[in-house]
Formats: structure tokens, sequence, C-alpha cells
């Protein structure tokens, strides 16, 4: 993989896809092996957004490789209050840190970032944009439990904003992956992402407004948050909440071998009675969130593009 | 042949309610109505002095009503009328000195368009304080931004950057 920054999903093919999920595969094998390889490094950390997951698995994935983080902190407490531009800001931390990851509420963001800096920058989340870091866990959790071709995969929920969902719908696009999306009408997918789809010539997709016509056919069911505060009132919300939570009775119409996977923080779509059945693999999907962000970093800092052949 | 009787439509005399130009560039074959978004695209509002000559809904055989835009002792340049083509994609552009047409093209769709068009997404990091020039990618019926992503097809001259 040869790339400055990792802005989108789209911008990686499957090889490069390929080369990160092996990467983070022998990484996960041997943690070990790779504990000193980037000590005296420095990641940035500039989270303009609350973040538990990614930022804390960023912070792991950096110590594990021997480097270090240094924290722009909360909005509150920097510069950003008293308004400094998103531009001057990574043009001021590229000076102290070697690679940079970027969380900003603003659609591209981390785009017009990457046109300021020269080190590695990783969009960690650009408004309702893209999140092409958790991507690569979610592909790397879905390799593990179902593999990637001839893939039947549902996402579920909030599409409209669920910038996650954009993100793996397009990076599966490289796959044999049969995509179905299930949302209620007013959270659809945005018709940018229909259009790139759409632009895939072998994209597979198909939407739909409920779950269980599509249910038994599903490897992987990926499930993400309804937002309530998305809804003009809450009698809309609850008109359409309850369509989209998975429990035990609905999934006795599902495959045994089927996966359920969500980013997390998760309110009420998934019943916790699910948390330790064999379809879970949410919190594996977290956890994988250091492997795969460890082989992101060692891969863009690397001047041998990664090679572990020392 | 002169700018302005170029008689393609044959209505010479609608036509003529426009002042003949000695020197600078028509804009013939508007749709009705986008003259002032020509001029918006453009960038020209006449506050530098420029010498304007706006003809709207005329009668055309080639549509039913259609806008001609002449701006005096200025001759625009291929980028320029190329981003016309989002909003007026089936415009003439005449080059005329000393009251001769001396060049004639049509307009041709850009594949990028910049520091032209606002994106209307709030969300958009373009639309904040950011030292960032608008992008927008020409898509075969819309325009793209090349930030955000979002897609506009209808109400395009709407985003022009008249600021």
């Amino acid at each position: 993989m040869r790339h400055d920054h990792l802005i989108t999903s789209k911008q990686l093919s499957r090889a490069d896809i390929e080369t990160i999920l092996d990467r983070a595969a022998e990484i996960d094998a041997d943690r070990a092996a790779v504990a000193d390889r980037h000590a005296g490094s420095l990641l940035g950390l500039l989270f303009f957004e609350p973040s538990t997951r990614t930022k804390m698995s960023f912070e792991t994935a950096m110590k594990r490789l021997g480097g270090d983080v240094v924290d722009m902190g909360s909005v509150e407490s920097s510069s950003v209050k008293k308004g400094e531009t998103l531009a001057d800001t990574v043009r001021v931390i590229e000076g102290y840190a070697d690679a940079l990851v970027l969380r900003h509420p603003k659609q591209g963001a981390a785009k017009m970032a990457s046109e300021y800096v020269d080190v590695p920058l990783l969009n960690a989340g650009d408004g309702a944009g893209h999140h092409p870091t958790q991507t690569m866990l979610d592909l790397y959790t879905i390799r593990e439990n179902a593999g990637l071709d001839d893939l039947t995969i549902g996402i579920m929920g909030d599409l409209k904003y669920g910038r996650t969902v954009h993100s793996l719908a397009h990076a599966l696009t490289n796959f044999d992956a049969r995509q179905h999306f299930i949302s209620p009408e007013s959270l659809q997918l945005p018709r940018e992402v229909i259009y790139d789809l759409h632009q895939e010539q072998d994209a597979q997709v198909r939407e739909h407004e409920t779950l269980e016509e599509i249910l038994p056919s599903l490897d992987v069911l990926y499930v993400t948050r309804i937002q309530r505060e998305r809804f003009p009132d809450e009698d809309e919300y609850q008109k359409v909440a309850g369509e989209y939570q998975i429990d035990e009775d609905l999934l006795e119409a599902a495959s045994d071998d089927l996966t359920i996977m969500h980013p997390l923080p998760r309110v009420d779509e998934i019943a916790p009675e699910i948390d330790g059945t064999e379809h879970a693999a949410y919190f594996e999907q977290a956890h994988n969130g250091v492997p795969v962000r460890m082989a992101l970093l060692d891969l863009l800092l690397s001047n041998d593009g990664g090679d572990t052949d020392e | 042949m002169s700018d302005d009787h170029d008689h393609h439509d044959g209505n010479a005399d609608h036509e003529l309610r426009v002042s003949k130009i000695r020197d600078g560039t028509v804009i013939d074959h508007v749709r009705g109505g986008q003259a002032l978004n020509v001029l918006a695209i453009l960038g020209i509002d006449g506050s530098r002095g420029e010498e304007l000559s706006v003809g709207m809904n005329v009668p055309s055989n080639r549509f039913a009503r259609k806008d001609i835009v002449k701006v005096e002792d200025r001759e625009l340049s291929q980028d320029e009328v190329d981003v016309l083509s989002l909003i007026a994609p089936e415009a003439t552009i005449n080059i005329v000195r000393d009251y001769e047409v001396v060049e004639k093209h049509r307009v041709e769709r850009p594949e990028v368009v910049v520091d032209v068009l606002s994106c209307p997404n709030d969300g958009c990091i373009t639309t904040g304080n950011e030292p960032v020039t608008s992008r927008f990618e020409v898509l075969e019926d819309a325009v793209r931004c090349s930030y955000c992503g979002t897609i506009v097809r209808e109400e395009i001259a709407s985003l022009i950057d008249t600021a």
C-alpha cells in the first residue's frame, strides 16, 4: 500500500485492503514482534468530536508499536476555542508529530486538512461522510467470521448519516458481496453514496424497509443506531424504532451462522440476550480496532511500505 | 457577419433590441431566464464599469425563448465560457472585433469548476471559515462537491457564488 493519507475507503483497491488486513492478522498473531517497530514516532490525535473507541484504539495501537501520542485534547481547551482554523491547527501539529489522526464534525474536513500537511493523515470520521479505519476493522471482522467473497450482508439502521456505513458500502464493492440496506425511508442512503455504488458496475445492492424478508439469507447483519435526534418528533421515532431491534425471537428466522456486528455504541438496537450467543461479534469487532490500526499506522509510517522481511 | 445580425433565428428585429457591440463577447442561445446567472457565474455585475447588454426571453427558433448577453471590451477565455455549460449548455460564444464575429464556439463541459459554486451542504468544510476554495466535479447531469461529495442535479444556478 502506497498512500500518503487515508481519507476515504474509495481510494483503496482490493489489493490495498488485503494488504492492510493481512498485516493486521500478522500483528494480531504476534504483537511482540512489532513492539518496538515505531519507537520514537509520535502520532498526533486531533479529535474535534467526542470519541472513545476510535481515539483509545489509535492511542493503544501507536503505543503497542513502541511509539507515543500527542493529543490536542478537547476543543474547549484548545486554540480552536480562540477561533483557529482547522487548516492552521493541522499545520502546527504536523510540526510535532509523524502522522495525524483527525475526527471533525464537518464533511470533507479530512480531505481539506490533508491538502495542508505532508505527514500521513488518517480520517477518523468527518461528519456524516467517511470513517475508513472503522471500515478496515469491520472488514477484518467480516473476513474472520464469514469471509469476504460470496458474502450476503445486511446493513441496517441510520444509513443516511452513518459514516461507517458509507465507507463500508463502498469498500465491499471490491468483493463478491451482495449488499442489502435496511432502513426507514427517511434514513436511506444519501444519493451520493448510491451514485458511487451504481458507478461500480459489479456492485450488487438492494434497499429494503424491513429486515424480515431478507434476514434468512444473510451471512452478516451490520446494525447501526437509529438516532433518535434525527427525527422531527418522538412519535415518528417510536414508529420505526421497534422495527429495527434485534432479539432472540427475531433471530429464529436467521441462519445459525449469522454474524451480527455493530460499530458501537449501541442503545437498544441489539438486546443484551444476544451478547452471549455465537452471533455476537460486536465486541470482537471493537477489539479488532487495535491490530487493524497498528497495521495502518505501520504501513503509513514505514518507508518500506510495511515490508516485514527485515 | 456582424454579431447580433446573426440571423439564425430569423428574429433580427427582436435581437436588435439589444445594441450591437464593437469589441467584446456575445453569449447567445442562453436558455430563457438564465442571463443573470450567466453574468453571476462570470463574476460580472457591472460594478467595474463594464458595458453590458442583456436580452431576456427574446423569441428564438431553437428555444421558445432565449437570452443574449453582450459584454463590451472583454473577450472571455475558454475556461470562463466552459463553466457556462453548467447552466447554459447550448450557448454559443461569439468573439467580436470591430463589429465582426471573428471567433464562434460552443461551450464545453469542464471536468471541474473551481471557485464558482458554493456547496449547499451546511455540514461541508467549505461552508465554514477555512481557507479552502470550492471545487466541484462535473458529472453527466450534475455537479459534485469534491470535499463532502454532495451531488446537485437541479438548481445549479442557485449555487453560484456571487460573494
